[in-house]
């Protein structure tokens, strides 16, 4: 395995890599994207309970697991950056935070919207959302401290530092809703097994959810070839790419 | 099509305000993100490209300084 991952540890065939599975990931993340949001805005029927307000789901729980999801991408990059030293890994991780930190945001507005019609309150203090607020500011603090130092590599460890420590709040997030009793819902969608709603609700869940994921995907790989020739802005490969290429 | 007409589309069952809040915002942050993206890495390998150019020109201005002192001597 590790002959086969070795080239990836070479930057300048990253770079290339990222740049060709880009478009791909953004062309798909459109499509999906498209046909799920139509589907979700204008066809998904209303829930008996919430009436139309329930169309938020549809970016409510995408946004709220890939904010978890990039996370763990996140700590597992900067895990193997500490221990392993691979160089390329703090440049994945800073590359995932700010996607991270727009789809927590993205998680806790539109969380805030659709409780203020269905709680009576935009928010409360419980478990679920006050450790969702908490994986915010860590990702805030991730991104602080990859911009804090102009050392990358330095930056690298202290932000990884801070990302490994944070891991301990996703077990938090993911269960808050079973140890607590919390204003918060149980989860509706589980990975595995049956879903616990009406197919005509899943698939354009199912849809909406690939579509962000792909599109984190494409914005990931963009990032990731930004921090690569930054990182990188002293190598002969770097200088003829930007020099010779005009896009 | 759960709608009946443009209107009641708009009007979401009463929702209204909530579901196109949290549509607008999400979209505003997407864009906004991709957006900034696309933005910081073209403003990346401007800015590697012009201390390439920089660099470059040094490296003239030496050349020929170091020749133009030859000739002199």
């Amino acid at each position: 395995m590790w002959k086969w991952l070795h080239p990836y540890a070479n930057p300048e065939v990253s770079y290339h890599f990222a740049g060709k599975l880009k478009p791909w990931l953004g062309l798909s993340s459109a499509l999906l994207l498209t046909v799920g949001l139509i589907w979700a805005l204008l066809f998904a029927p209303a829930d008996y309970q919430q009436g139309e307000s329930f169309r938020i789901f549809y970016i409510h729980v995408p946004s709220a697991i890939l904010s978890m999801s990039i996370y763990l991408a996140m700590a597992i990059a900067a895990l193997s950056s500490l221990v392993w030293q691979v160089r390329l890994a703090d440049a994945s991780a800073a590359a995932l935070a700010p996607i991270g930190a727009v789809f927590t945001a993205i998680a806790l507005l539109t969380g805030a919207a659709w409780g203020k019609p269905m709680w009576g309150t935009w928010w409360v203090w419980d478990a679920r959302l006050t450790s969702e607020l908490i994986l915010l500011f860590l990702y805030l603090g991730v991104i602080a401290l990859h911009n804090a130092f102009d050392d990358k590599q330095m930056a690298g460890k202290a932000a990884g530092i801070l990302a490994l420590v944070g891991v301990i709040n996703l077990p938090i997030i993911k269960y808050s809703v079973e140890w607590w009793n919390t204003l918060h819902q149980g989860p509706t969608v589980s990975k595995l097994g049956a879903p616990a709603m009406a197919s005509e609700m899943y698939w354009p869940f199912v849809l909406c959810f690939f579509g962000f994921a792909l599109l984190v995907g494409a914005v990931a790989c963009v990032r990731f070839q930004t921090e690569i020739i930054t990182r990188n802005k002293m190598r002969p490969w770097v200088r003829n790419l930007v020099t010779s290429e005009v896009n | 099509m759960q709608f009946d007409s443009f209107a009641s589309f708009l009007d979401m069952g009463g929702y209204a305000f909530y579901v196109w809040l949290s549509f607008g915002a999400s979209a505003a942050l997407i864009l906004l993100l991709i957006f900034s993206t696309l933005f910081s890495h073209k403003n990346a390998r401007a800015n590697i490209a012009r201390q390439v150019k920089r660099e470059q020109r040094l490296q003239q201005a030496q050349a020929q300084a170091n020749v133009s002192e030859s000739t002199s001597q």
